[in-house]
Order: C-alpha cells, then structure tokens, then sequence
C-alpha cells in the first residue's frame, strides 16, 4: 500500500460504468518523510476521505476489485484508510490536520 | 489511474483474437497539473467516446483489460473515463 494525501477530485460524465456514483480521488504520494514524492494517482474513494486528507492507497488489482465487491472492475487504485498519525524510524512524519 | 491527453488514433487492420472493435488512441499521461510526463502510450478506448485533445484518465497493467467486453485479451492500458475537471484544492481546472 502507498501513503497518499487527497489533492483534488476528477469529475466525469461518461466513464466505464463500474466508476458510476463513485467519488474519484487525486492523490499526491508522499515519501517516507511525508512529503509528496512527485508521483500521484487517481483511486477510488471507499471510505470517504476528503480534500487535505493523508490516505492509505492500495495500488492492485485483485485488492480493488474486493474492495467495491465487483470481480470484474477495471480498477487498481483504492483509497482504503484514512492515516491518522505515521512514524518512521520513531519519529511522527505525519499527523492528521 | 493516471490522467492522460488524447494525442492520436491507431489504426491496425490485424490484431490479436479478442481485439476486433476495440478502438486504440494514443495517450500522453499528465502529471496532475496537465502537463505531459513520461512517453505516450497507447490505450484501448473502453468508453467508447474519447477522442483526440480530451482529458482522459487511463487504467494500466492487468485492470485495462477488465475494462473492455473481452475481459482476457493483451492489453495493458485502457482510457475508463473522460475528464470533465479536475478539482483541486483551492480552485477547480477544466
């Protein structure tokens, strides 16, 4: 799983159906100091994680398509957790706003 | 998912079984300001409706495939929405 933090959010009108009626996430990845590394992705929101927010992001196939329950969705990326509080090498690197 | 612009078309006569229909358009993935990163890559269109200068978003590896009616076909990118914004924080881009 990759640590994330919720930049901002695509709007789409006409999408594979599976991405219907679900909230579409972008997320800057952060590195071990909690600072964005450069990269980002676009995951599916399952638990209802907003702007600002540090994320947990599983980035793989067969975990996404458990997630939203379809064994057949095209998605990889998912928003799983919401960080509260990461601490790398006994020092915290992120704590929620 | 990455966001990507359509670029282009590509047209192939000859494909591999599963394929037939399946329409592919080459992409530029975008870093998250809109601005080209990495080598265009080139994605089959599973909406259908994606054509060149739009925003897309595109699905890599495995999952592009699930995206399209024949599920176990080779293909490793796939276009699975159009992009009407992206939203950030502090103001909204087209």
């Amino acid at each position: 799983m990759k640590v994330g933090r919720v930049v901002g959010t695509v709007v789409s009108t006409i999408s594979a159906p599976v991405f219907e009626g679900r909230k579409l996430l972008v997320c800057d990845l952060l590195d071990a100091a909690g600072k964005p590394d450069g990269s980002y992705l676009i995951a599916v929101d399952a638990v209802g994680a907003g702007a600002g927010e540090a994320v947990l992001i599983v980035d793989e196939g067969n975990s996404a398509r458990q997630v939203v329950g379809l064994t057949t969705a095209p998605i990889r990326a998912v928003v799983v957790g919401i960080v509260d509080e990461l601490t790398v090498d006994g020092e915290p690197v992120l704590t929620q706003a | 998912m990455q966001l990507a612009r359509v670029t282009g078309t590509v047209v192939a006569s000859v494909k591999a079984d599963g394929l037939e229909g399946v329409k592919f358009l080459i992409v530029q993935p975008l870093d998250r300001h809109g601005q080209p990163e990495g080598s265009p890559v080139v994605a089959a269109d599973a909406v259908h409706m994606a054509g060149p200068g739009e925003v897309v978003y595109i699905v890599g590896a495995r999952e592009a495939a699930q995206a399209l009616p024949e599920t176990f076909v080779p293909v490793d990118h796939a276009i699975v929405g159009i992009v009407d914004a992206v939203e950030e924080l502090g103001g909204a881009r087209g």
